[in-house]
């Protein structure tokens, strides 16, 4: 298996940068995920105008795969409405479970396509979707 | 004492010889399961081929020789152990199966509100969670023993947390995350000082070192046969007559009776009061080979073996100073596993990158949250040893790490 399929350029920077890492100052969401075979703990952080997500953040502890993919998600959801994101969500989960083969249809995820290949390793799925599952409690 | 050679008891295993994604494997995770060598596998194919049978039901032959296959293995254990009777040893699914069979049967019956029960802040959730389930229960409380910066108990803590309301005293002889020898020898003589009697959870210590648990004078002791090379699916309870004989039944069903009538039954006497429904023979044909095997090259071979990869590891990765050793620094009473933490760089992301190397290492927990909030980290990785390990494996592991730190964008 190659490791730049997995721990690619984008993966690594968002792991990095922590640009999304903080804690909001009056979040009208706060939702924690966690993993609890391997300790990934994250607690996701939104802030709402009507149906939109004006702000979103995490605080939290993982590896490099959950805590880019809780970033890339951040960037990606931000400014859309809650119907878009939980459409994103469901894309997302579905590109991980392998059951969307139409890469136009992944087009919107934007960056988060960098975790398509996360089913060579399948070890690692549940620390990719963690915040977008998260997302979706936070949602519903 | 012929010296033990790691590069000819390779080949005796044939799942070693395989290239993992492309490399040489450096199978360095046996604190979770170790690997088994062709004597095993073909015990347990011989046994299958010629004598499987229903064992203690049949008049007919097959019957009659899994009966004694599985008797022999259970004679194997007794010697294996020292036990003082065969019917001490019970066969159980794994250790955490040991464990649950003397919470419940002995723990439910004889623990009282009030009583306390005493184990290590190390221990694997399998002698943590059925004990939490007799504390509740019964009314009882639960206490840790804490570890110093050495991840050692000493002695004070032994003689403060042990009192003479102390009932049950459950620890793992060696900790499967630190690797840390626990001084058992002394928490059994003050435990039973102080009226209580003594489980030692055996998983990590059996496959690793001499065990004598009439020495020991241990009142229950438990281990698995796949950490020992050995097959998944069997363990092993040993147990002191006098104690066996005075609990009831764990699982109840066939092959554990004496008779049986519409509203009540006696049971069998000991070992088989304890083994209900149709056991796992061909798992004990393999424990029995397993130990065999590991008899022939001698366990003090071993330890010795083991001890000689820690220094030789422990040096190299202390001379790392991005890696952050989670147990002992030190030689003295610690078995061949090494936790540790990288700066900055999660264990699974370590362990999914050493994978690529054909390197395997446990990442996680370790089924030891308590331990780990103790620690105050969320989790390790982990290395742990076994006879056909050599240095060749640990270099692999130590380029291996470097090449983690590179790929995280850090020198080496």
């Amino acid at each position: 298996m190659d490791l730049d399929s997995i721990y690619s350029e984008i993966i690594m920077e968002h792991n990095r940068s922590g640009h999304n890492k903080k804690a909001l100052k009056e979040p009208d969401i706060t939702e924690r995920g966690h993993n609890p075979s391997c300790g990934d703990d994250i607690t996701l952080q939104l802030k709402l105008n009507d149906n939109i997500i004006e702000d979103a953040s995490f605080t939290g502890v993982g590896c490099a795969i959950s805590q880019a993919s809780t970033s890339i998600m951040i960037d990606l959801v931000k400014g859309k409405t809650i119907e878009d994101a939980l459409d994103l969500v469901n894309t997302f989960l579905a590109m991980i479970k392998s059951d969307i083969d139409n890469e136009e249809e992944l087009e919107k995820l934007e960056d988060a396509i960098a975790f398509q290949n996360i089913s060579n390793m399948p070890a690692r799925v549940k620390c990719a979707v963690l915040a977008w599952h998260t997302l979706k409690e936070a949602l519903l | 004492m012929p010296k033990l050679n790691p590069h000819q008891i390779k080949e005796d295993f044939p799942i070693l010889q395989q290239k993992i994604n492309g490399n040489r494997l450096a199978y360095l995770d046996n604190s979770a399961t170790t690997l088994k060598p062709i004597q095993v596998i073909e015990a347990i194919s011989d046994y299958n081929k010629k004598s499987h049978g229903n064992p203690h039901r049949g008049a007919h032959k097959l019957s009659v020789l899994a009966t004694e296959e599985y008797d022999l293995a259970r004679k194997k254990v007794k010697e294996f152990i020292n036990a003082k009777h065969s019917e001490e040893i019970i066969f159980t699914k794994n250790t955490t199966e040991s464990l649950n069979l003397i919470a419940y049967s002995y723990g439910m019956n004889f623990i009282n509100e009030g009583d306390e029960i005493v184990l290590a802040i190390s221990e694997h959730h399998s002698n943590i969670l059925p004990w939490q389930r007799v504390a509740k229960e019964k009314k009882a409380n639960l206490k840790y023993m804490y570890l110093n910066a050495n991840s050692r108990i000493s002695e004070k803590e032994i003689k403060e947390k042990i009192t003479t309301r102390t009932k049950i005293i459950s620890i793992a002889q060696m900790s499967n995350v630190l690797g840390t020898i626990h001084p058992i020898e002394q928490i059994i003589e003050y435990g039973h000082k102080m009226g209580a009697i003594i489980i030692v959870d055996g998983a990590q210590s059996v496959p690793h070192m001499p065990v004598d648990v009439q020495d020991l004078d241990v009142d229950f002791f438990g281990f698995s046969a796949h950490k020992m090379l050995g097959p998944m699916g069997i363990g092993v309870l040993y147990g002191k007559k006098e104690l066996l004989e005075n609990m009831p039944p764990y699982l109840t069903g066939g092959d554990m009776i004496e008779y049986v009538y519409e509203q009540e039954a006696t049971f069998a006497p000991i070992p088989y009061k304890f083994e209900a429904g149709t056991q796992n023979v061909e798992g004990a044909v393999g424990l029995r080979a397993a130990i065999e095997y590991l008899e022939n090259i001698g366990l003090n071979n071993i330890q010795k073996h083991e001890e000689i990869l820690v220094e030789y590891a422990l040096d190299k990765m202390l001379k790392l100073p991005y890696i952050d050793i989670q147990g002992p620094i030190d030689l003295y009473m610690r078995g061949g596993i090494i936790s540790f933490t990288l700066e900055d760089i999660h264990p699974h992301d370590i362990a999914s990158i050493l994978d690529t190397c054909g390197i395997a290492i446990r990442a996680g927990h370790h089924c030891a949250q308590p331990l780990m909030n103790y620690l105050k980290i969320p989790a390790t990785s982990r290395i742990s040893f076994y006879l056909y390990n050599n240095k060749e494996d640990i270099d692999q592991f130590i380029e291996g790490i470097k090449k983690v730190r590179k790929w995280f964008g850090y020198g080496s």
